[in-house]
């Protein structure tokens, strides 16, 4: 890593003269954090402002912003990511107005409760009305696609903010506290890590079975949740074991703030680079599991859909309707593609130093 | 060595003992029973099932006779839903299909992710390392539930190259497009952590010595730089195992394997307890077993790491 030198001029001009940066954490991914001082304290926007006649400096977050405005992946990822989410959550509505139809709309009418192929009308003949067709009980398919990408665009986010809220603080007490509480609670996070979640998941999933739709979502919710959290646990106890003894964990120490304090007004704040890179690549690892449970038929339940449920239902009979399966599997794996995407480069742009 | 492994196995069985107590609590604590069905069953019949099975005693003794007879003889009891077999035999008979393809993607995973991830470190930038990632971005994203339809709709249902399910034993035509749709995630992964990993070490200083002393390209890579830059891949293992038992489940459930994972989702659906408790168990004695094995690999690899 010596031979790492600073990339960006924006790097040089940032740093104070006679500040140099902790060399046990020069490696880690927080030191481009922490050698920006004003992001270190939470007033140093002052700070920076007042110099800001000196030298004209980029704040850490413009500076990764513009890095992530050069990968164009990740720019196609954000854009693909943002319209999605627009769409699922608007186009339903749009629909509706259009055309009348919602997700579970079911046609009265025996002779639509059929699958219709996409840009057909019930008759054979062209019509927009069902842009991507309709599934075996004549839904319209785009609708229910959009309302699936509701649904699971909100467990990877609700999800991920439950792991995010327990991983934290998890790693973050471990890694300021240290000694004999941190290896007490960093040895039951590798107990959790080597146990098979997913198959605990299942059970639990099956045998707690809700009855109603909302009921499975918010067990679906704690199932991932509680079990996506470990690996932001241990990377935001890396990041705290390099950060607890830095000046201003000292300062705050001195002027006498309480630990909790100190580990969340000082120290957590600091961790936020990496936490965001690992939160952005957990929303898709979290959608893949529900769509995963959902496909066993364990995750979200009729007349609510998600992706996964709506491939699940696809795969009934994708030799005869291909398109109920392949629309909902090219939506997922389109989200799941950008998000990627953009988690890598944000990465990249927030951590230049593990870039190759 | 032989102290982080006795050390390790202290922890690992107590850890069993933890997943087989998790997984009775909340198959007990779950609402309903394993013998409801649609009909109401007459308060005598009920009584007897209830005797029989051994519910009319207190929760604790249930408790203890189970792991007991876990603990004592790795005996798991017999199956409720499948009657007369005990979960011992339906492992034994549907471990060989799940260890078959499981082997078989991640061993092509490993050939076709090495290769690939190579390829693309030792040109780093150039057309052949974007194609290469963008591939692996793909594998990573489609899921294999969706891919493996996709295989079949395409290479069955189309050109009517391959059978589209069935389970025939090994070797097999009906193993390709199952092993395939296993393997595009592992691939995907290999590729990309191969790649980070040759990067890393095609720097250092003694692959700089390796090519001043005039080994050629090929000795470089293939003696020297390999051994250091798979080391990613090889404590990828660890967590690879635990998603390949998740692969299996879907690719059994879409090509109709009779395998471990079908059997554990049909149990769980039928609330079929033992088989529930004994194939959890199973798979995290294996799982555990194989992280310790990929623990001794890695310190055997890699002569810095010592435990």
């Amino acid at each position: 890593m010596n031979d790492e030198q600073p990339r960006h001029p924006d790097e040089l001009e940032r740093e104070e003269p006679g500040l140099t940066p902790d060399p046990a954490a020069s490696y880690t991914h927080g030191d481009l954090i922490h050698t920006a001082p004003e992001f270190a304290l939470a007033d140093a926007d002052v700070f920076a402002a007042e110099r800001s006649d000196v030298i004209k400096g980029t704040s850490l977050w413009r500076d990764a912003w513009r890095r992530l405005l050069k990968n164009r992946l990740a720019v196609f990822g954000m854009i693909v990511v943002v319209l999605i989410t627009i769409a699922s959550l608007i186009g339903p509505f749009i629909i509706k107005k259009l055309t009348g139809l919602t997700p579970d709309y079911i046609p009265t009418d025996a002779a639509l409760l059929k699958s219709i192929p996409p840009l057909t009308a019930p008759d054979g003949s062209f019509s927009w009305l069902h842009p991507l067709g309709t599934d075996t009980q004549g839904r319209d398919m785009l609708a229910r696609i959009l309302q699936g990408g509701q649904i699971s665009l909100m467990v990877g986010v609700i999800a991920t903010f439950v792991s995010l809220l327990i991983g934290v603080s998890w790693g973050a007490t471990a890694g300021y506290l240290g000694g004999r509480i941190d290896n007490l609670m960093m040895r039951f996070v590798d107990v959790l890590y080597s146990l098979p979640y997913i198959v605990i998941v299942i059970v639990l999933l099956a045998l707690f079975r809700s009855q109603t739709g909302w009921g499975q979502i918010i067990l679906l919710f704690i199932a991932l949740g509680s079990v996506s959290w470990l690996t932001m646990a241990r990377i935001v106890r890396g990041q705290v074991l390099s950060l607890k003894n830095q000046e201003f964990v000292l300062a705050a120490k001195a002027t006498g703030v309480s630990t909790p304090g100190i580990i969340f007004r000082h120290i957590v704040p600091n961790t936020l680079g990496p936490v965001i890179v690992y939160a952005t690549l957990t929303i898709p690892t979290v959608m893949l599991i529900e769509a995963f449970l959902s496909f066993l038929g364990f995750g979200v339940q009729p007349p609510l859909a998600s992706w996964g449920s709506l491939v699940s239902d696809g795969i009934q009979n994708f030799g005869i309707f291909p398109w109920q399966l392949v629309f909902p599997g090219l939506a997922m794996a389109l989200t799941l593609f950008s998000l990627n995407f953009l988690g890598d480069g944000l990465r990249d742009a927030l951590d230049p130093q593990t870039r190759n | 060595m032989l102290r982080f492994i006795i050390r390790r196995l202290a922890i690992t069985v107590p850890t069993i003992l933890v997943v087989i107590t998790i997984t009775w609590g909340l198959v007990r604590l779950a609402p309903g029973n394993f013998y409801i069905g649609e009909k109401k069953l007459p308060p005598a019949v009920e009584k007897n099932i209830r005797e029989k099975y051994g519910l009319d005693k207190p929760w604790y003794q249930q408790y203890g006779r189970v792991m007991w007879n876990i603990v004592r003889h790795l005996d798991f009891g017999t199956s409720l839903k499948y009657e007369g077999q005990s979960v011992n035999t339906i492992i034994a008979r549907s471990l060989p299909v799940s260890a078959t393809v499981g082997l078989l993607a991640y061993l092509l995973a490993l050939l076709v992710g090495v290769t690939f991830g190579t390829l693309a470190a030792l040109k780093p930038n150039s057309p052949r390392d974007y194609g290469s990632m963008a591939m692996a971005m793909l594998g990573i994203s489609i899921p294999n539930f969706v891919l493996g339809p996709i295989l079949v709709l395409i290479f069955s249902l189309t050109l009517y190259w391959l059978p589209p399910s069935r389970w025939n034993g090994f070797p097999s035509r009906s193993l390709i497009l199952p092993v395939l749709t296993l393997s595009g995630l592992y691939m995907a992964y290999i590729a990309r952590l191969t790649r980070a990993g040759m990067l890393e070490v095609l720097r250092s200083d003694y692959i700089r010595t390796a090519r001043s002393k005039g080994l050629s390209e090929r000795q470089v890579v293939i003696r020297h730089a390999l051994r250091g830059g798979l080391m990613p891949v090889v404590s990828y293992t660890g967590p690879a195992l635990a998603f390949l038992i998740t692969g299996t489940v879907v690719v059994e459930r879409i090509f109709v394997l009779p395998g471990l994972g079908n059997y554990f989702i049909q149990a769980a659906l039928n609330r079929d307890e033992p088989l529930i408790i004994g194939i959890v168990a199973f798979i995290a004695i294996a799982l555990l077993l194989m992280n310790l094995l990929v623990d001794i690999a890695y310190a055997y690899l890699d002569p810095r790491i010592r435990y």
